[in-house]
């Protein structure tokens, strides 16, 4: 009995030594490169308007006076409002918050957990007096968007320490698990049947899929988080959404973070 | 909530001058209700005007359909540079604002 213990813990912990993030990395990207042999992978940040001639050329055409404009402008003001106690957002992040979106998510080790952009804002508020922002407000979305847009052109380079694997593969298994009434997963339309069609949409790469946040999507009129269109997904799946900035989300978003390592950030963005 | 300036962005390119213009506003149909149940009143523009070197060149009738920051693109005839553009909205409530552009 002991005996068959013990194989059995070796095995499991042979399998979880087997599945580390830089291998899952280079599977990951392997597998879209030989589907998408014609593409970079970089190319892959602009996700269904890599795929398609014709909706990149009605992209283009809206990037020539982009409807995220006005976002990023209120937040370039936002972010320079002082706090009650006379401090800022600058006194928060590294080099005053400019160009360092790409840093995150990141695994906070004190607090043992995922810390991504938004909630790092909020964090910061806290510690000055301020009350937290609604991660859905457009108020938010401002403000990321300023961030996103000064991190324009830098590289994906999410690390994943000891403590952080948890979280990490808590984040994969939400990935590749089906959920909801259609029973998909995020891996079956993204990775699986990436490039094809769902109705008259083109399942773009899972690749790509962290470089672009936040996002003016036209149907939502404002920008929007990747949570947001987490809770889409789901929605479209028939499954139970989640608040934005729950611990399942963060966990994904660190996971979907790391398979986009290497490649350039290109937020705000504006999609259909 | 401050009324913003319109955006605008020009291109000339043999006598045609294309105008694209975005114009932050709340767009409010009047139908749309608050978590607590009570209706948003109607906000929108209604009118827009344009103005190609202070002569009135286009003008046009505005109501619900149109969705929040409306982007609207147009061209212009006769354009050279130097010429000044102007767009300006008003709005159901009395509100107005406008853009200008030299075109280059």
């Amino acid at each position: 009995m002991l005996n068959r213990l013990m194989i059995m813990s070796l095995l499991l912990a042979a399998a979880s030594l087997r599945a580390d993030p830089p291998s899952d990395l280079k599977a990951f990207r392997a597998f879209f490169e030989q589907r998408f042999a014609n593409i970079e992978i970089d190319d892959h940040r602009d996700g269904a308007y890599a795929l398609d001639a014709a909706k990149r050329e009605q992209w283009l055409s809206m990037e020539d006076f982009p409807p995220y404009e006005i976002a990023i402008e209120a937040g370039e003001a936002l972010f320079a409002e002082s706090f009650a106690d006379g401090s800022g957002y600058v006194d928060c992040f590294e080099n005053g918050g400019m160009g360092v979106k790409q840093t995150f998510p990141r695994f906070d080790v004190g607090a043992n957990t995922v810390q991504t952009l938004e909630l790092a804002i909020n964090e910061c508020r806290k510690a000055h007096g301020e009350a937290p922002l609604d991660y859905a407000s457009e108020t938010m979305g401002a403000l990321t968007a300023y961030m996103a847009y000064t991190s324009r052109g830098e590289t994906f380079a999410i690390t994943v320490p000891p403590e952080g694997l948890a979280a990490y593969n808590e984040g994969k298994a939400f990935f590749y698990a089906r959920r909801g009434q259609l029973n998909f997963s995020c891996a079956g339309c993204h990775v699986a049947s990436a490039g094809g069609m769902l109705r008259a949409e083109i399942l773009s790469a899972s690749v790509g899929h962290a470089t672009h946040w936040p996002t003016y999507r036209l149907k939502w009129e404002q920008v929007g988080s990747l949570h947001k269109r987490f809770n889409e997904c789901n929605e479209q799946v028939g499954a139970e959404g989640l608040p934005e900035q729950s611990a399942s989300y963060r966990n994904l978003e660190y996971f979907l973070s790391y398979m986009n390592n290497g490649m350039t950030l290109n937020g705000p963005a504006s999609r259909k | 909530m401050a009324v913003k300036p319109v955006k605008m962005r020009g291109k000339l390119a043999e006598g045609v001058a294309e105008i694209k213009a975005l114009m932050p506003h709340p767009m409010e149909t009047g139908t749309r209700r608050t978590e607590a149940g009570e209706l948003i009143p109607a906000h929108f523009i209604q009118e827009v005007m344009c103005e190609h070197n202070g002569a009135l060149v286009l003008r046009a009738e505005w109501g619900t359909s149109v969705s929040k920051n409306p982007y609207f693109a147009f061209k212009v005839a006769e354009a050279k540079a130097g010429d000044e553009v102007v767009i300006r909205w008003l709005d159901n409530l009395g509100e107005t604002s406008e853009g200008r552009l030299t075109l280059k």
